[in-house]
């Protein structure tokens, strides 16, 4: 069974402007413990599809089953977590805190709930951190203290919009080599959006290009990278030839843009 | 002393203004009494300095209401009707009951508005036109009003009475800034963590105490500080057109029957210093509580 799985999806905002299509039938199967990117230019509806996933945007047409259920059921199950392209951080919670969030929501035992803070924040190597506020922290500890978050409950799926968007190149290269190891040893399932060449092939194993206006899928690319991947693997001819076919698909859907204008 | 010093300059210009408005004001009368004595072609210094110290002044100057403030609150028994603590006290506890009230009035409303969108349609309106009445003309209607109502059908003997229906004049002006301010407040998380919470199928309760209710922390505080100088004034004004015998109303009033135009002022100081205390208590209680919430130190 498929994690994520959407059939002639489409989705139209309705604005002062009139009816812009975000969403032109994508139809996309994710499977189990798989690294999927999403890359394209502002506009091709990459964060929209996470979000109709998440159940934060509804479909106009088509079907979507997360786990096999509606969008909603799967929410309602806390199928997934989801990083959001800022920290989103409580800013009156310290960082444990702010991790054990999602817990007393969900309505962990206070033990079980300092457990999963200390192996999470862990995990993404902030230990020691857990009383400090997030104004204490550098925006990439940040980013990392949202990341445990969503991590903190048994959730297969993540979710990731931009996560690392707003931060500079070097702690971004050292976030995606912990990435990486994250998904290995969880095994879970990641949808990540980006609009970085690099980073989607550095991470993923599968990359979906997308194009604007309407927001459909360009292309999708399956990348025969090894799992286990040294950063300096981006020096590679396999690399640099995946990065190559992910740039002609994006040249693709923007050439499409000019016509239209 | 680079905060004081700016403080202190603008303090010296008051008080230079105010001892040479005093000369002007209290001209008229300080001639009238040189012309009744017979006494002609007084020196300008004596001039000045008897200006300076009427009884019955016009314009008070400030070491005369110095001293009557002193010798109302320092030289007084404090329980003793003469004594401008005993009246200040009076004042305090209308103010506080009312803001006390008026606060959790206005949160409550503000609760009510931001959940419900038949309640902001509908109460809102009707929050902004409460404040457009004059409160000079609804107070007498309030006190002699609820002050029946609580002595007659109530039963309540006259003080707890009285400082009842004053407290409602404060809670009326105070529910005001607080229920703006706790609206604004209450919408203030951004997109960002309303969608984080509903990712987690939080629940509306808990999207409340999670983040609304923290989100409007700060803007609490800044309508408190409003809300509680608005019971003040509350207080003082229902204290006014009753025939009240205590508080700090009272006193302005009776200073203004009998011409003790220095007694005035020496409430309105007291008034002021009242004020003062309490912004600096409402100060005081939201650093405690920024400081508890993990705030960057400012």
């Amino acid at each position: 069974m498929s994690v994520v799985s959407a059939e002639h999806l489409s989705l139209t905002f309705k604005t002062n402007d009139g009816d812009v299509l975000a969403l032109s039938d994508v139809t996309l199967d994710i499977e189990k413990g798989e690294f999927v990117s999403f890359i394209g230019p502002s506009g091709c509806g990459k964060t929209t599809f996470l979000r109709t996933i998440a159940d934060l945007e509804q479909p106009s047409s088509g079907t979507l089953r997360v786990n096999g259920q509606t969008p909603e059921a799967a929410r309602k199950a806390r199928a997934y977590g989801y990083v959001f392209q800022a920290p989103a951080l409580y800013p009156w919670r310290s960082i444990e805190k702010n991790v054990a969030l999602p817990l007393e929501i969900m309505g962990y035992p206070a033990a079980e709930q300092a457990e999963r803070i200390a192996r999470t924040l862990d995990l993404v190597n902030l230990s020691g951190f857990e009383k400090k506020f997030p104004w204490q922290l550098s925006g990439g500890m940040q980013q990392r203290a949202s990341i445990a978050r969503a991590l903190a409950f048994d959730a297969d799926l993540l979710l990731m919009d931009e996560p690392f968007g707003a931060l500079d190149e070097i702690v971004r290269d050292h976030l995606n080599s912990e990435l990486l190891k994250l998904w290995a040893t969880t095994g879970k399932t990641i949808c990540f959006v980006t609009h970085s060449i690099p980073e989607a092939v550095y991470l993923s194993t599968r990359i979906v290009v997308m194009s604007p206006r309407p927001g459909r899928v360009a292309d999708i690319i399956e990348s025969k990278l090894p799992r286990d991947r040294p950063l300096d693997i981006r020096e590679s001819p396999q690399f640099l030839e995946i990065a190559a076919r992910v740039r002609e698909g994006l040249r693709a859907g923007h050439s499409y843009d000019e016509e239209a204008v | 002393m680079s905060r004081a010093f700016p403080i202190l300059v603008v303090l010296l210009a008051s008080l230079a203004l105010w001892y040479a408005a005093a000369i002007g004001l209290n001209a008229p009368w300080q001639r009238d009494v040189y012309g009744r004595a017979g006494l002609k072609d007084v020196p300008f210094g004596q001039f000045v300095a008897d200006t300076w110290n009427q009884d019955k002044p016009v314009m008070p100057t400030p070491h005369q209401v110095a001293a009557e403030v002193w010798k109302a609150t320092m030289l007084v028994a404090p329980n003793k009707p003469r004594s401008l603590l005993f009246h200040a006290w009076v004042t305090f506890s209308a103010t506080a009951l009312g803001f006390g009230l008026g606060s959790l009035l206005g949160i409550g409303l503000a609760i009510l508005i931001v959940h419900n969108e038949a309640m902001n349609r509908s109460l809102m309106p009707w929050i902004v036109a409460s404040q457009t009445i004059p409160i000079l003309a609804l107070a007498p209607l309030i006190v002699v009003i609820g002050f029946n109502i609580f002595t007659g059908t109530l039963g309540i003997p006259t003080d707890p009475a009285r400082l009842m229906s004053k407290a409602i004049i404060s809670a009326y002006l105070s529910f005001f800034p607080v229920a703006v301010g706790m609206v604004k407040g209450l919408r203030s998380p951004e997109p960002i963590q309303l969608d984080l919470l509903h990712t987690y199928n939080a629940r509306p309760w808990q999207v409340f105490w999670k983040l609304r209710w923290p989100s409007s922390v700060p803007f609490l505080f800044a309508s408190l500080k409003v809300g509680v100088v608005a019971s003040l004034v509350g207080a003082i004004v229902g204290e006014l057109p009753t025939g009240a015998v205590a508080g700090l109303g009272a006193r302005l009033l009776a200073g203004s029957y009998y011409s003790q135009t220095t007694q005035i002022w020496a409430a309105l100081a007291v008034a002021s210093i009242l004020a003062a205390l309490l912004v600096a208590a409402v100060g005081l209680v939201e650093k405690l509580v920024n400081r508890a919430m993990g705030a960057r130190p400012a």
